[in-house]
């Protein structure tokens, strides 16, 4: 098991470090699966930064770049990015495809903190 | 949130998207002195040009520009002049009095005496339930975006147009074989677009037909298409659908709010940019059926800063008002 759940920053996790950082972990993950080339993408990750810090402690935000970690992609299906999925004790509770404004993706996470 | 207890801050125009029609209308309303407030968009910032790889028939690059790269130009040129753009969504507009009021999903509320509504299209959908079931899981809107999952595959577009054949081009650098599956017999793109497509090796056709159905559990696994002309159906195989047919304009925002038509443009007067509101101009994809190019979109919103300072120079000249930079000849003269 790692630490806090948060670490109040995005941090990256790849193909041989998924397990520790995202199923292993305490409490909720974000993942964003994302690419340098998806524009979408780098419109996502200001957003997700701003979450890494709003729940700092609570839920860890993480990156997994698909292109030099198509493992852990095709493991998920991904095949659309932005992918946002959220992680619980190892297994996948929500997923949106797309890039998605702040409000909803805060909406997202608040329901998977109540568990709903 | 803290933002939405403070009062609302008041601008001369906000521009409400950040397409090459948002952007150009914000260059124009910042040289002439307005300060214009731009709210992008929040995740499709930048607008269609974003999902694109390389814009060829954008006047002025002769070698090509890649669309990210000239939105991100575009936007430096309106700040330079002092526009002012955030990056968030409009969530509800009030439009019909002398002030306009603008709110954020951020919790902002802005107010402003003109307004231009630059807000684009968002993509059309087949309008079938496999659709939305398989989005993520085969079934996708943006090829420069997906086409990496897709490596040695056989895939299909759908569509005719020009972002149809361009999508196509652009995923044989991954699949190993696109079809692009068009209900007409005939492409609808350029000729220089077509041209290339059709002599694409790795490009073949299903002509007159259209996408019925789309198989596959947790991926797409194939297509059932049937023929436009005799009605006949058949299966074919495919592990992504890349879906390019076409765009409706994004303005379910402005319902009740200023006259649209039966599919949703923006109706403006004549040839110029006003709508049936004074002091609110629409420019750009979210008011033309026609051209929907980023150089007319481009123009449009041009002519809508134009309007919309000649709009704000009648306020003032009605209010008896001096020393205002809103008239279009004095901007012109700086
Ligand atoms: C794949 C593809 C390739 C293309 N290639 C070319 C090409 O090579 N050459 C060419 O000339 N044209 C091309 N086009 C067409 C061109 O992109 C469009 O004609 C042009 O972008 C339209 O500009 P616009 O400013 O009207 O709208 P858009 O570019 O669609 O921008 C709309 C803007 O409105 C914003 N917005 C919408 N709703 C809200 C809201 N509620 N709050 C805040 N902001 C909002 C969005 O964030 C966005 O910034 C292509 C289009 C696509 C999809």
């Amino acid at each position: 098991m790692t630490e806090a759940p948060g670490d109040g920053t995005v941090i990256e996790a790849g193909d041989s470090t998924f397990r520790t950082l995202v199923l292993d972990a305490r409490g909720p993950v974000l993942v964003h699966f994302s690419a340098a080339w998806c524009a979408p993408c780098r419109l996502v990750e200001p957003v997700l930064a701003e979450l890494a810090v709003a729940y700092h402690g609570r839920v860890r935000v993480v990156r997994v770049d698909v292109d030099a970690h198509p493992t852990t992609a095709a493991v998920y299906g991904v095949t659309s990015i932005p992918t946002l999925s959220v992680f619980s004790s190892g297994e996948v509770v929500r997923t949106v495809v797309g890039a998605r404004p702040k409000p909803e993706l805060v909406a997202l996470v608040e329901d998977v903190l109540a568990g709903r | 949130m803290s933002e939405s207890t403070t009062l609302p801050s008041h601008r001369t125009i906000i521009i409400v998207g950040s397409g090459p029609a948002g952007y150009t209308a914000a260059i124009y309303a910042a040289r002439a002195g307005l300060a214009p407030l731009v709210v992008a968009g929040s995740v499709t910032a930048g607008g269609a040009l974003m999902n694109t790889t390389e814009v060829e028939n954008f006047p002025g690059f002769p070698d090509g520009i890649q669309g990210p790269e000239l939105m991100e130009s575009m936007q430096k040129q309106a700040e330079r002049f002092g526009a002012e753009v955030i990056w968030d969504d409009v969530t509800s507009l009030s439009l019909s009095g002398a002030i306009k009021t603008v709110v954020t999903g951020g919790g902002a509320t802005y107010t402003a005496d003109a307004v231009i509504l630059a807000t684009g299209s968002a993509y059309r959908e087949l309008g079938i339930d496999d659709e939305k079931r398989l989005s993520g899981r085969g079934v996708s809107w943006c090829a420069t975006c997906d086409g990496f999952f897709f490596r040695g595959q056989e895939i299909l577009v759908v569509g005719g147009g020009d972002s149809a054949v361009e999508e196509a081009t652009f995923l044989t650098r991954f699949a190993s074989k696109v079809t692009i599956v068009h209900r007409r017999d005939q492409l609808r793109a350029s000729k220089i677009m077509a041209d290339r497509a059709l002599n694409d090796p790795k490009i073949a056709f299903a002509w007159n037909s259209e996408i019925v159905a789309i198989h596959g559990d947790q991926k797409v696994t194939g297509v059932t298409l049937r023929d436009t002309q005799s009605g006949a159906v058949r299966d074919l195989p495919a592990t992504g659908v890349f879906v390019a047919i076409g765009h409706v304009p994004r303005t379910e925002l402005l319902v009740g709010q200023v006259d649209l038509d039966p599919e949703g443009y923006i109706l403006v007067e004549g040839r110029s940019t006003r709508t049936n509101i004074p002091g609110v101009v629409a420019c750009g994809d979210a008011v033309d059926h026609t051209y929907r190019q980023a150089i007319t979109a481009a123009g449009s919103g041009c002519a809508a800063a134009l309007d919309a300072q000649h709009y704000l120079a009648e306020l003032s000249d009605a209010a008896g008002v001096d020393g205002r930079t809103a008239d279009p000849e004095v901007a012109a003269a700086r």
